[in-house]
C-alpha cells in the first residue's frame, strides 16, 4: 500500500494544483495531488488549452478564406470537418494532461486518482465512485478544487440545446444559429469561434459593453470589429427565459428599456460567469470560510482553519490560470519559510482574451486609475501605423498605456489586435520591475515587430510617439 | 537537520557586531529563549536568544571576534538525534533539501520572527550601491527620501514601490538639514488626519480651499516628520527682563541701531550655547554632533507661513550687529527673497510670539537641531523677593529638546546659562 502521511497534500490537478505540487516537492516536501478526472484540470483539458486549438482551426480557415489577398487562389469550396476540428482539440489536450502526468512522475508528487475530502484537521478522505481510495494525512493541505459555470434561474443549461463551455467545445456540429449570453473572456471567445466558422452568432451582455472588465476604450473598439465581422450584439440586455423547441431555442431578451424580444436560435452558449467548487470538500467540518462560492484566504492564501489553504478560482477574481498557479507557488514558499516571500500583486497578472481581433491587459483601465484618484497620462498607438501589422495583413488595433502622471508608474496597458495576447507580457515586467516611462523609452524595441507598438503607445503617453 | 545559527542583526541598520560573550559552549542544550551569545553593536550590547531548541554542535565564531557580518553563521544548532558530525554538513544541506528539510524550515518559518532573522534587509549593498526599482527611485527623489536609509523588501532586499511608500519620516535625506522653507518644488504632502476635506464635505461643512503653496507642504511635511519621530521634552524657566528693558532704553538712546527684546534673547541664547556646547548639538545615527557656532535660525512669521533666517556665529556679534542683521533678514523674508543659504543649516531655533502677548507655549523642534526656545511676552507679576511680594517683568521661556540630544540636565544647564544673561544684561555687553 503506498504511502499515506505527507508533508503537503493538493486537491486538484489544475493548473494551480499541479504546479503547487511540484514547487512543494522541489522545496522538498513530501506531496501528494488528488485529482478526481483528469490531470491537469478545466484548463488543460476543457478550458485554455483545448479553446485555442479550436481558436486556431478558425483561423486557418479564416486564412484560407483571405488566402486570394495573400496571392493564393483557392480552388473549389473550402468545406469544414467539424468533428476533424474538435478531434485535434483533444489530442492536443490529451498530450498535455498526459505531460502533466510526467512532471508529477519527474517530481515525485504522489497522484491520487479520486475525489478528495476533508475529514477533520489534518486529514483528507479520498474516493472514487463512492468507494473508499485512501486515508491520508498531512500537515499542510491545498484546495484547488476550481471553479465551474454558473447557470441562472430559468436558464439551465442541458447539454443539448443550452450548453456550457463544456459542451460548446466538442459540438457534434456547427450550428446555424447560436446565441452567447455573456461577454466575458469565455463568451467572446467561443462567439468569436463559431462566427468565424460561418454561424450567424448573437451576444447578449446585461452590461453596456463588451468585454466589461476591459478597458473601456478597448471594449468600444472590440465591439465595432466583431460586428464588422458580423456578430450581432444586444448590450444592457438580459435573457429572461429560453423555451426549448426540438432543435430549437428561442430566448426571451429583455433591453434596459424593459422590452422584450425574441430570437430563436439552434443553441445558446451561457457564459455568465463561474461558481466556486465549494461542495463536498468536507468544508463544514472545518472553520474555513466561504462568501459567494469563494473560499476566504489571506494574501498568502491561508483559509481561517490553520494548516489549510487555498488557492485559484476557488478564491474567487482573476479566474486565470497564471494566477492560480503563481498564488500555489506563493503560498508553499511561505509554508516552507523561503525568503522573499510576496502576496500577489493584482495589478501586475495580465489578462487575455483569444478572440479576432485578440484583446489583452494588465493593471488599471484608464477609467479604473482615474476612480483610484490619479492623475493619468494616456499614451495610443493605433495598429494602422505599425509596418509589421499592414505586412501581417492586420491593421486594425490600437495599443494603450496609461501612467500616473506624478511617478511615471505604469499602471495599465491594454491591447486589441493581432497577437496582443504574445505582446502584453512585456508590459507585465515593466510592471514586476516597477518601470517607469523612462526605462520603457530607453529600451529598443526591435524593427519590424507589433511590439514597437507597445514603445511608441508609451512615446505618444508623453507627446512624443515618432511615426505618428 | 543542523541548523544554522545567524549573527543577528539587532537593529535594522546594523551590519556587523562584536561577538562579545559566548554563554552555551558545545555540546550544551539549548531552549528557545535562552540567551546564548551576548552581541555588541556600536550602540550597544545586547543579550542574544535561541530561537529554536537543540544542542550546540559548533561554535564558529569565537568568543571576542569582532566584525561579524549579519547572518554569518556563528554556531550550528543540532536537533535530536544528531551528532556534531551532522554539524559540519549543515552549511552546504541548506542547497540539497531532502525529504525531511521542511520540517526545519517550517520550523524556522513558524516561530515568531526573532530579531535575528530580519525579514528585511536595507536595500544597501556593503559597497554602498542601493538597489531599488526605478519607480522607487523616482518616487524618493520626489518625496526627499534617502534610499539608503530605506529597507528593501523585495528580491534580494531590493527597495519596491511599496518600501519607499511605508518609509518613516526619518528616512528623509540629508537635504532635510534645510529647514521650513527649503520647498519650492512638489514635496510630499502629508496626510492631514483623518480627510478633513472628506469629513468638511460628507457634514457640508462651508469652507474654502487654497492649494497647498510648496512652503505649506514643507512645514507639514518637516513638522509632522519632527513632532512624530523626535523625542520631545520640555524645560520652562522664568527670567527677568527689567534691567534689560532699562539696559535697552538706554542704549537705543544713545544709538539709531534699535535693539529689540528679541536681538537680546539672540545674542543671549548664543552666550550661553558657548557657555554649554553639549546643548549646540545634533543626533545623526553616525554619532553626535555638536556644532562649532551658534547659528540661531529665529522664526519669522511670513503671509505664505513660517520661515527661519539665520543669524551666523551669533557667538562672535554684538548687539547692534545683530539687531541689523535681523532687520534686513526679517525684512527680506517677509519679501520672499532670502537666499537659500540664509535660512537653511541653523543649529538652534527661537521662536518668539512675545509680541502677541503669549506668556508661555511649546515650540516643535526643527530637525535635525536638536532645541528650539520659545520665548512668551514680558509681563509684568508679582513675584516674591526676600519675603515681600515684589512687581517684576517676567517672561517665560520653554526650551523643547531632542532628547536624543540632548540630555534633560544639559537643557537645564543651558537654561540657567541664558536666564543668567538675561536677568544680568550687563554680562551680555562683556
Amino acid at each position: 500500500m503506498a504511502d499515506t502521511s505527507f508533508d503537503l497534500i493538493v486537491i486538484g490537478s489544475g493548473p494551480g494544483g499541479y504546479t503547487t505540487a511540484i514547487r512543494a516537492s522541489q522545496l522538498g516536501m513530501k506531496t501528494a495531488i488528488i485529482e478526481r478526472e483528469h490531470l491537469g484540470g478545466i484548463c488543460l483539458n476543457w478550458g485554455c488549452i483545448p479553446t485555442k486549438a479550436l481558436l486556431r482551426s478558425a483561423e486557418i480557415y479564416s486564412n484560407i478564406k483571405h488566402a486570394e489577398a495573400f496571392g493564393f487562389a483557392v480552388e473549389g469550396k473550402v468545406t469544414i470537418n467539424t468533428q476533424k476540428v474538435v478531434e485535434r482539440s483533444r489530442k492536443v489536450a490529451a498530450q498535455l494532461s498526459g505531460g502533466v502526468k510526467h512532471l508529477m512522475k519527474k517530481n515525485k508528487v504522489t497522484v491520487f486518482d479520486g475525489h478528495g475530502m476533508l475529514n477533520g484537521a489534518g486529514k483528507v478522505k479520498v474516493t472514487k465512485d463512492d468507494k473508499p481510495v485512501a486515508d491520508l494525512t498531512a500537515k499542510h493541505i491545498i484546495l484547488a478544487t476550481g471553479a465551474r459555470a454558473r447557470s441562472l434561474p430559468g436558464l439551465e443549461p442541458d447539454g443539448k440545446l443550452v450548453w456550457t463551455y463544456k459542451e460548446a467545445m466538442v459540438p457534434p456540429a456547427l450550428p446555424k444559429s447560436l446565441l452567447v449570453i455573456g461577454s466575458g473572456a469565455i463568451g467572446i471567445e467561443f462567439a468569436s469561434f463559431y462566427r468565424q466558422l460561418g454561424a450567424d452568432v448573437t451576444v447578449v451582455e446585461v452590461m453596456d459593453r463588451v468585454l466589461p472588465v476591459e478597458d473601456e476604450e478597448i471594449s468600444g473598439l472590440a465591439k465595432k470589429a466583431f460586428e464588422k465581422q458580423g456578430m450581432k450584439i444586444h448590450l444592457g440586455t438580459t435573457v429572461t427565459a429560453l423555451k426549448k423547441g426540438i432543435d430549437t431555442v428561442t430566448a426571451v431578451l429583455k433591453d434596459k428599456a424593459g422590452k422584450e424580444s425574441e430570437i430563436t436560435v439552434e443553441r445558446v452558449i451561457l457564459a455568465v460567469g463561474i461558481v466556486g467548487n465549494v461542495e463536498n470538500i468536507g468544508l463544514e467540518s472545518t472553520k474555513v470560510k466561504v462568501e459567494k462560492t469563494h473560499v476566504v484566504t489571506d494574501e498568502y492564501s491561508r483559509t481561517a482553519e490553520p494548516g489549510i489553504y487555498a488557492i485559484g478560482d476557488l478564491t474567487g477574481p482573476p479566474w486565470l490560470a497564471h494566477k492560480a498557479g503563481h498564488e500555489g507557488v506563493i503560498c508553499v514558499e511561505k509554508i516552507a519559510g523561503e525568503k522573499d516571500v510576496h502576496p500577489l500583486n493584482v495589478s501586475n497578472i495580465p489578462g487575455c482574451t483569444y478572440c479576432t481581433p485578440q484583446v489583452a491587459s494588465v493593471g488599471l483601465t484608464e477609467a479604473a486609475a482615474k476612480a483610484k484618484g490619479y492623475e493619468v497620462r494616456v499614451g495610443r498607438y493605433p495598429f494602422l501605423a505599425n509596418g509589421k501589422a499592414i505586412a501581417l495583413g492586420e491593421p486594425e488595433g490600437l495599443v494603450k498605456t496609461v501612467f500616473d502622471k506624478k511617478t511615471g508608474e505604469l499602471l495599465g496597458a491594454h491591447m486589441i489586435g493581432a497577437e496582443v495576447t504574445e505582446l502584453i507580457q512585456g508590459f507585465g515586467i515593466a510592471k514586476t520591475l516597477e518601470t517607469t516611462e523612462a526605462e520603457l523609452m530607453h529600451a529598443i524595441f526591435p524593427h519590424p515587430t507589433l511590439s514597437e507598438m507597445m514603445h511608441e503607445s508609451v512615446l505618444d503617453a508623453y507627446g512624443k510617439a515618432l511615426n505618428f | 537537520m543542523p541548523i544554522d545559527i545567524l549573527m543577528p542583526a539587532l537593529s535594522p541598520t546594523m551590519t556587523e557586531g562584536k561577538l562579545a560573550k559566548w554563554h552555551k559552549k558545545e555540546g550544551d542544550e539549548v531552549k528557545a529563549g535562552d540567551i546564548i551569545a551576548e552581541i555588541e553593536t556600536d550602540k550597544a550590547t545586547m543579550e542574544f536568544e535561541a530561537v529554536d531548541e537543540g544542542k550546540i554542535g559548533k561554535i564558529l565564531v569565537a568568543e571576542g571576534a569582532e566584525g561579524v557580518a549579519v547572518n554569518t553563521p556563528i554556531a550550528v544548532l543540532l536537533e535530536e538525534g544528531e551528532s556534531a558530525s551532522d554539524a559540519k554538513a549543515a552549511p552546504k544541506k541548506a542547497e540539497a533539501p531532502k525529504a525531511e528539510a521542511p520540517k526545519a524550515e517550517e520550523k524556522k518559518a513558524e516561530a515568531p520572527k526573532p530579531a535575528a532573522a530580519p525579514a528585511m534587509k536595507s536595500g544597501a549593498s556593503s559597497d554602498g550601491r542601493v538597489f531599488a526599482s526605478p519607480l522607487a527611485r523616482r518616487m524618493a527623489q520626489q518625496a526627499g527620501i534617502d534610499l539608503k536609509a530605506v529597507q528593501g523588501s523585495g528580491p534580494h532586499g531590493r527597495i519596491v514601490k511599496a518600501d519607499v511608500e511605508k518609509a518613516p519620516q526619518g528616512a528623509k535625506a540629508g537635504a532635510a538639514a534645510a529647514p521650513a522653507a527649503a520647498a519650492g518644488k512638489a514635496a510630499a504632502p502629508v496626510a492631514s488626519g483623518p480627510g478633513a476635506r472628506q469629513l468638511a464635505d460628507l457634514l457640508k461643512m462651508p469652507y474654502k480651499l487654497e492649494p497647498l503653496s510648496g512652503m505649506r507642504r514643507t512645514i507639514a511635511r518637516r513638522l509632522t516628520e519632527s513632532k512624530q519621530t523626535v523625542p520631545h521634552f520640555y524645560l520652562t524657566i522664568d527670567t527677568e527682563i527689567d534691567e534689560l528693558l532699562s539696559l535697552r532704553k538706554r542704549l537705543n538712546d544713545k544709538t539709531d541701531a534699535k535693539i529689540s527684546v528679541n536681538d537680546f534673547v539672540i545674542r543671549a541664547v548664543a552666550l550661553a550655547l558657548k557657555k554649554v556646547p553639549t546643548a549646540n548639538a545634533s543626533y545623526d545615527d553616525s554619532g553626535m554632533m555638536y556644532y562649532e557656532h551658534a547659528d540661531i535660525s529665529v522664526a519669522v512669521a511670513t503671509p505664505n507661513g513660517l520661515i527661519t533666517p539665520i543669524i551666523k556665529a551669533a557667538e562672535g556679534k554684538g548687539l547692534t550687529q545683530i539687531a541689523s542683521e535681523m532687520k534686513d533678514l526679517a525684512a527680506r523674508a517677509r519679501d520672499g527673497k532670502l537666499k537659500p543659504e540664509e535660512y537653511q543649516g541653523g543649529t538652534f531655533s527661537i521662536s518668539n510670539l512675545g509680541m502677541f502677548g503669549i506668556k508661555q507655549f511649546e515650540a516643535v523642534i526643527n530637525p535635525p537641531q536638536g532645541c528650539i526656545l520659545a520665548i512668551g511676552a514680558g509681563e509684568q507679576r508679582p513675584i516674591v523677593k526676600n519675603g515681600q511680594i515684589v512687581p517684576a517683568t517676567i517672561m517665560t521661556c520653554t526650551l523643547s529638546v531632542d532628547h536624543r540630544a540632548v540630555d534633560g540636565a544639559v537643557g537645564a544647564q543651558f537654561l540657567q546659562a541664558f536666564k543668567g544673561f538675561i536677568d544680568d544684561p550687563l554680562t551680555m555687553l562683556l
